[in-house]
């Protein structure tokens, strides 16, 4: 194999060793100590942790926080979601149920007649905000999501908008625009 | 036989066949696009998708000569020396203009769109338009319009006049138009005269966009999430060959199978809307009795049925050849002189005519020559449901089995007291009837999307059907039920039993070995079932 390697063609290709460990390395003394000053630094820095739930986390960002979902509104209160399925289809644990039906509203064609996600079954992964193509699902930064049992667990259309409501001011939603197909621009002419 | 050159690779096109350049192209594997041009409808030309360079070659010196401008594959007829080239920058350049101006007035609101994933202009744009789009146009919504059967979103249109010409040439009702000119065209009816013939669902099948959508399809599910099972269209004897598209073992839409020997393309509104009942909360799902458990139902029945006495049976036309014949072997081996009677033929009408040759047939069931033909090998004539009647009457039998799978009501009240006096009635039943009251074991049965089996149209073409969705909970399909009744090993196999039926009937012996998607011609052996020598007796 040696001989091999040395007749090897290949110049790109780096051959490299493990090092050799010294008498420092050996006896760890110096790994160790570097172990301890870590803990000791610690030790008397600030404290992080924090008496939850009477004190709350504070989440440094929560732009790309993952927490519970909420429906966004548009400028008339309306939820802003299509039903265009995209979320449900981006979904890995299939935790978003939506029935479509025809909107009520002249400037739209659709509209979720329900909309629910199991929240106990969403592993947060926030695909389906990255697959709305009218920014309607998002991520807020709650994090304390709890329940009394399954069925309150499952957020319907309702709870979720409420939810909006709830966060809209600390967190605005992401974009302005007002989604894919809810506005006509420039109606076709005739 | 002609010889022609596409994209420097040769072909001989079969005598008397008569193709055009996408065919042409198709038979090398070779995809021209195209949205305007149908193999079933005629050929305008419009949409200029299939834009190709077209050229000839000189036979004796092999001198191959280009023709200046673009052609198109759809009406350019496949002759002799005939050169086509499709994988130029020319052609390429050609249909990434073609894809821009089809969407410089489309809404791209596809997240909305029914047809988004087998969106003709999606699927194009991504193979053959431009990375990016030049025109910086925010998606709007279509406008709607409402054509009848179905609504049109007028903006989606690209204007390839499919449904136009479907509505003019296959159901002959000429209810579309196209109005305006230019960009300004549109389809539309007149007013008062909407869209509402029985093929009228087809169009939205042809619209290569979103623009038909179907009102009974619309905005209830994603066409990704659907699963497409092929099957046969129960719905009349016809016998369409289908696609039955479900998700989580509900039927979400019927589309054709195409079939060039039974429907080509098409299938009527009657059997594409024909799936409802399939879910009707009023079915039959649970075996009727206390004791009725179908882990010992199989062994009462069989025992019931022992010490019955004579016996009958009632098959429906609605059963599968597989059902029928286990059915019938069923009752023969238990009783030999068993009456095997068929069950009554539902007939509506007349048989409705297109002009392209599709026909609705007044017989509504699928199967009556494939159960008459099993009839006929077990008892040598096939006796009527009113002969059984009068023999019941006569008080000669006193069991029977009897097979329904009708989708409305079936029997009535007096001539289901008739069976009143038998000691025995198994009825396996879709829904509940006056018979199924009086029956000594009411059994659910299952619909035809769920359960395996062959059907024999009207022109003896036996056609498979696969299972598409499973039954509810507590019903059995017939199949499995019978094939444990008939102590046989193993799971129900339909393909098994059509072996078997292919080897014992005569009728049915080309139906040995594999059954081709579009199915096989009985009619070839009625010669062979002629000859003196039956291949069950030899």
């Amino acid at each position: 194999m040696t001989q091999d390697k040395k007749k090897s063609p290949e110049k790109n290709v780096a051959w490299v060793k493990e090092p050799q460990l010294g008498m420092s390395g050996k006896s760890y003394l110096l790994l160790f100590l570097q172990g301890l000053t870590t803990t000791l630094r610690h030790l008397f820095s600030r404290k992080k942790t924090v008496e939850s739930p009477d004190q709350r986390h504070e989440i440094p960002d929560s732009l790309i926080y993952r927490g519970v979902h909420r429906l966004n509104r548009d400028e008339q209160g309306r939820v802003k979601c299509v039903a265009c399925f995209l979320c449900a289809t981006a979904c890995p644990a299939h935790c978003i149920d939506i029935v479509a039906a025809e909107s009520p509203w002249p400037d739209r064609e659709k509209y979720p007649q329900t909309f629910t996600i199991d929240e106990l079954r969403c592993i947060f992964c926030g695909m389906c905000e990255e697959a709305c193509p009218v920014d309607a699902i998002e991520l807020t930064s709650l994090y304390d999501l709890s329940g009394k049992s399954r069925e309150e667990m499952v957020f319907d259309k309702e709870k979720l908008l409420s939810v909006y409501d709830l966060t809209k001011d600390q967190e605005p939603p992401r974009t302005k625009r007002s989604g894919g197909t809810t506005s006509n621009p420039k109606p076709p002419t005739k | 036989m002609p010889t022609i050159l596409i994209d420097n690779r040769e072909l001989t096109i079969p005598a008397g066949q008569k193709l055009n350049a996408i065919e042409a192209a198709r038979m090398l594997g070779i995809k021209i696009p195209h949205y305007c041009w149908h193999p079933g409808l005629s050929i305008v030309g419009s949409c200029r998708m299939c834009l190709v360079e077209i050229g000839s070659r000189d036979p004796k010196s092999g001198k191959i000569t280009m023709q200046p401008k673009l052609m198109p594959a759809c009406n350019t007829l496949a002759t002799d020396n005939l050169v086509v080239v499709t994988d130029s920058e020319k052609v390429a350049h050609a249909r990434a203009m073609v894809e821009e101006g089809l969407l410089l007035r489309h809404p791209v609101d596809c997240p909305i769109c029914d047809k988004a994933g087998e969106c003709k202009l999606q699927d194009y744009y991504f193979k053959y338009g431009q990375d990016e789009r030049r025109a910086d146009i925010r998606p709007f919504t279509s406008r709607r319009r409402d054509l009848g059967d179905v609504t049109l979103f007028v903006d989606r249109c690209v204007m390839c006049s499919r449904c136009v010409r479907f509505a003019n040439e296959v159901s002959g009702t000429s209810e579309l138009m196209i109005t305006g000119r230019g960009a300004h065209e549109e389809i539309n009816v007149v007013p008062g005269y909407p869209l509402n013939n029985k093929l009228s669902g087809n169009v939205v099948d042809l619209c290569p966009v979103g623009a038909l959508g179907d009102k009974d399809f619309l905005y209830k599910q994603r066409v990704w999430f659907l699963e497409s099972h092929p099957s046969v269209c129960t719905g009349c004897s016809t016998g369409c060959s289908i696609w039955i598209e479900e998700n989580q073992d509900r039927i979400y839409r019927i589309k054709p199978r195409q079939n060039p020997f039974v429907n080509q393309w098409w299938i009527c509104n009657d059997g594409r809307y024909d799936y409802p009942h399939v879910h009707d909360a009023r079915r039959v799902t649970q075996p009727r009795g206390s004791t009725a458990d179908w882990t010992t139902l199989p062994g009462q029945l069989r025992e019931a049925l022992q010490s019955a006495g004579r016996l009958a049976a009632v098959v429906s036309p609605f059963l599968s050849v597989e059902e029928a014949y286990l059915l019938c072997k069923l009752i023969r081996d238990i009783d030999k002189n068993a009456v095997l009677a068929l069950g009554p033929v539902p007939t509506v009408g007349e048989d409705e005519r297109f002009p392209k040759g599709f026909i609705i047939s007044a017989e509504k069931c699928p199967n009556r020559r494939g159960v008459e033909a099993v009839l006929a090998y077990f008892s040598g004539q096939v006796t009527g449901f009113e002969e059984l009647l009068s023999e019941i009457d006569l008080g000669q039998i006193q069991g029977a089995w009897v097979s329904g799978g009708y989708k409305a009501d079936w029997i009535g009240l007096a001539t289901a007291a008739r069976f009143q006096r038998l000691k025995l009635l198994v009825v396996q039943d879709l829904f509940p009837s006056p018979l199924m009251e009086i029956a000594t074991h009411a059994l659910p049965g299952a619909a035809y999307a769920e359960r395996p089996g062959s059907y024999v149209n009207r022109n003896d073409r036996l056609q498979t059907a696969a299972q598409a969705i499973r039954p509810p909970a507590g019903v059995r399909t017939e199949g499995s039920l019978l094939w444990e009744l008939s102590c046989r090993k193993g799971l129900y196999s339909p393909g098994a039993v059509l072996t078997e039926v292919a080897r014992e009937i005569g009728y049915f012996s080309a139906a040995l070995g594999p059954v081709p998607e579009t199915g096989v011609d009985l009619k070839a052996n009625l010669l062979a079932q002629a000859s003196p020598v039956q291949p069950n007796q030899a």
